[in-house]
């Protein structure tokens, strides 16, 4: 009895406002979430990125001249750099565009871990492809 | 049932399948043209502007920008309402948005318009 009355007391006693501890160093995003919000990422960047190849498209197939440009900004470090970062967004968001219509088809549904290692994959195929289109590039 | 204006289909599934059709001419026109450049031992002028001279390839990269159209107003729909609280700005954002994609779509049938 005793006890019960004091359990009582030292929960009226508890600060239910009290902050809670987060420990930032251990809380870490599943590979899903890194996934989901990299596709969207990649989206945005080649939202923008899309004038950039209408403008090089439009130059390349303007004039011969206009194509000899094209090359020669193919060959210059800047242009190389940009055309390789919408390669990359444009390779992960194949990628995981396709882990997404697997998906739709009832892939990876099982558990939680095949989620993460279908999501897994797709990072391992983007940075081949992305290593893959410097390659290409340089 | 709740509509919004914003977006593009006439419901919520209808946005799901007009973003996974999109996505499909969109990946088969960027597997194509990736390939394409591979593939190609050296690509000059004449044989750049002779693959966009032709009738289909005009046809599919316009399909490829309608569907960019498409799968951008869509999916930059779902990131803006997200992200973006403040009403008249998410408006204006959205606005802003589909005009440029519009915008896409319509440089795309210029540029291929004399070639």
């Amino acid at each position: 009895m005793i006890i019960i009355c004091s359990m009582e007391l030292s929960e009226q006693n508890v600060n239910k406002q009290r902050p809670v501890y987060l420990d930032l160093q251990q809380i870490q995003f599943p590979a899903t979430a890194i996934a989901s919000i990299l596709h969207r990422v990649s989206g945005v960047v080649m939202f923008g990125a899309i004038a950039v190849l209408l403008w090089l498209l439009a130059t390349s197939l303007e004039s011969a001249s206009g194509f000899q440009s094209v090359a020669e900004l193919f060959n210059a470090l800047p242009a190389k750099v940009v055309i390789w970062a919408i390669l990359t967004a444009l390779a992960y968001h194949l990628c995981g565009g396709i882990r997404h219509l697997l998906m739709d088809l009832g892939l990876f549904e099982g558990s939680m871990e095949s989620g993460n290692n279908s999501a897994r994959v797709v990072f391992a195929a983007a940075l081949i492809l992305s290593v893959l289109a410097g390659i290409w590039l340089w | 049932m709740v509509r919004n204006a914003a977006t593009l289909g006439r419901s919520g599934v209808h946005d799901f399948v007009l973003l996974r059709a999109s996505a499909l001419v969109l990946a088969s026109y960027l597997i194509f043209l990736v390939g394409y450049l591979v593939l190609t031992p050296e690509l000059t002028f004449s044989v750049w502007q002779n693959l966009f001279a032709g009738v289909a390839m005009k046809v599919f990269t316009l399909l490829a920008l309608l569907a960019l159209l498409i799968h951008g107003w869509i999916g930059l729909w779902q990131v803006l309402t997200d992200y973006i609280k403040p009403v008249g700005l998410r408006a204006f954002l959205q606005f802003a948005v589909n005009l440029v994609l519009l915008a896409y779509l319509f440089a795309g049938v210029v540029i291929l318009w004399g070639v």
